[in-house]
């Protein structure tokens, strides 16, 4: 039997006396496609930084590749994009493919060295993301949709086989967007790379995703998407308009993925 | 006087040397405590550094010894206070900074006889530079770059964003220590140069005039380093032909660098 990707169970997480999140228990395999999804403060966030080890739950456990986040050593396999580079600084001077080498640092020993081999794969993320031609320009020139894509460059160019994504589309334009979750999509299908992606555009994710897990600071419905439209949640969370304007756009998408 | 006879004194030489190496090494790791938005912990440092020298001139030991551990453990203490007490890194470093000049001046004033010493501390005296000091800023300055070199990729990671450097397997706690000891090491040898008050300068300034310039990060660290270097050389030179204080003038000329490749900038931009 294979290991769960990523596994939690029953996590509580409190900032100060808060409830942040509260019963928290789901299991993702390897091949899932998992949009997440809710309300500005759901805390969504706060769920994948507790994935990732970067907060820790106040109870519960979780397992990432059958092992706790803070004991886990294979950062390889996991890609991350954060929702916004908090200390990003608009004139950091590093070029495109120095930033976009960072995300190769988890397959290093020490000291860790930028390789030609690595150079192939950076290139080839960069031409992935369609950002080739930009390798060599500073990423504070850039406009906020190539910056984000020069950050998913990152997340992606070790080719790990966890990608976790916080609102990775909201800098891009609509060709972009499409073509971004179409890359998400070969990825999946022909890598079986796991991917979670925290989205308000749930109707793009509908699209692409295998399941939708809906976070109201505890799991609302976690599924596949014809459930989630089947289901009440759906009206009480978004609005009976919304819910038919989404389920029925979704129902329109031929090829959808929901159906796997 | 000349180029030629001033460089025939010994002790212009060993400040030249000295001088370049620890300009270098303070540009390095400048180029990192500037884009981690941490710059003043070398001025923060640099006042327990004065807490430091007054220990050991109190002690009668040599000041360099005593600094260094203080101001080592008082990084040490910035990091803590940050993440336990929840405060800002400029808080942080505010507390331990003040509380280094206040134990600093309380020694000088129970001591009462050493105030003469900690002056060329607090404004430098590279031009009384030994050849034994000499020997140590270069083994140490090299010795701090090439533990810079072993941790570019990280430090360059954690200074672009620490929460993604993390998650990619870098031990961000490590490194962060690592960048404070190294800047705590830095601030002690740079005193010399150009005294405890202006040390920030030599980790701000030749920073600052790269990035106004430069294209890529490796670039950038060295024209700070070059900046650095030149604005010594010559701060040497004008200081001793000008007879003026010469961290005090080295500082200036890395300013008036500052200024010149900030108007460039401006003026090619138009």
């Amino acid at each position: 039997m294979s290991v769960d990707v990523l596994s939690a169970e029953g996590l509580l997480f409190r900032h100060n006396s808060t409830e942040v999140l509260k019963d928290i228990s789901f299991r993702l395999q390897a091949g899932d496609y998992v949009g997440i999804v809710g309300p500005n403060g759901s805390g969504k966030t706060t769920l994948i930084k507790l994935f990732l080890g970067l907060l820790q739950p106040n109870e519960g456990t979780i397992s990432l590749f059958g092992v706790q986040p803070s004991a886990f050593r294979e950062w390889r396999k996991v890609g991350y994009l954060p929702q916004r580079i908090t200390s990003f600084n608009p004139h950091f001077p590093a070029a495109v493919r120095e930033i976009v080498a960072l995300g190769l640092l988890s397959t290093k020993g020490f000291p860790k060295r930028v390789t030609r081999d690595d150079d192939r794969a950076i290139d080839k993320a960069l031409i992935l993301l369609d950002i080739l031609d930009i390798k060599n320009d500073l990423i504070g020139e850039l406009s906020g949709g190539q910056q984000q894509r020069v950050l998913i460059a990152k997340a992606i160019v070790s080719e790990p086989e966890l990608l976790i994504l916080d609102e990775p589309t909201t800098a891009l334009d609509p060709d972009a967007r499409e073509k971004f979750f179409g890359t998400l999509q070969s990825l999946n299908e022909m890598q079986r790379v796991t991917i979670i992606i925290i989205t308000h555009d749930i109707g793009s994710i509908g699209k692409y995703a295998s399941r939708l897990l809906y976070l109201d600071k505890r799991i609302v419905f976690y599924g596949g998407f014809d459930a989630f439209c089947a289901s009440g949640d759906m009206a009480n969370y978004f609005g009976e308009h919304s819910q038919h304007i989404i389920c029925h756009r979704h129902d329109s998408q031929p090829g959808s993925l929901i159906d796997r | 006087m000349d180029i030629v006879d001033l460089l025939s004194h010994g002790f212009i030489q060993r400040a030249l040397i000295a001088g370049s190496f620890i300009a270098i090494l303070c540009a390095t790791l400048g180029t990192f405590l500037v884009l981690r938005r941490f710059s003043l912990i070398g001025d923060g440092l640099a006042h327990v550094t004065f807490g430091g020298v007054a220990v050991g001139l109190f002690l009668q030991v040599y000041p360099m010894y005593a600094a260094i551990p203080i101001v080592m453990l008082s990084s040490l203490g910035i990091l803590k206070l940050v993440e336990k007490a929840r405060m800002y890194g400029d808080a942080a470093i505010g507390i331990v900074s003040s509380l280094g000049i206040a134990c600093g001046i309380l020694l000088a004033s129970a001591a009462g006889g050493f105030n003469i010493d900690l002056f060329s501390y607090l404004f430098g005296s590279i031009l009384a530079i030994s050849r034994a000091e000499v020997v140590a800023s270069i083994i140490l300055s090299l010795l701090l770059i090439g533990v810079i070199w072993l941790f570019y990729h990280e430090l360059l990671a954690i200074s672009f964003d620490e929460e993604s450097a993390k998650a990619t397997g870098v031990r961000t706690k490590g490194i962060n220590t690592l960048l404070v000891l190294l800047t705590s090491l830095t601030v002690v040898l740079a005193m010399r140069l150009v005294g405890i008050m202006l040390i920030s300068a030599l980790l701000i300034l030749p920073p600052v005039s790269a990035l106004q310039v430069t294209r890529g990060f490796r670039m950038t660290i060295i024209t700070a380093s070059f900046v650095g270097v030149v604005s010594v050389i010559l701060g040497i030179f004008v200081s001793f032909a000008a007879d003026l204080p010469t961290g005090a003038t080295i500082v200036i000329l890395n300013f008036l660098f500052f200024l010149g490749v900030f108007v460039y900038g401006k003026l090619s931009h138009r």
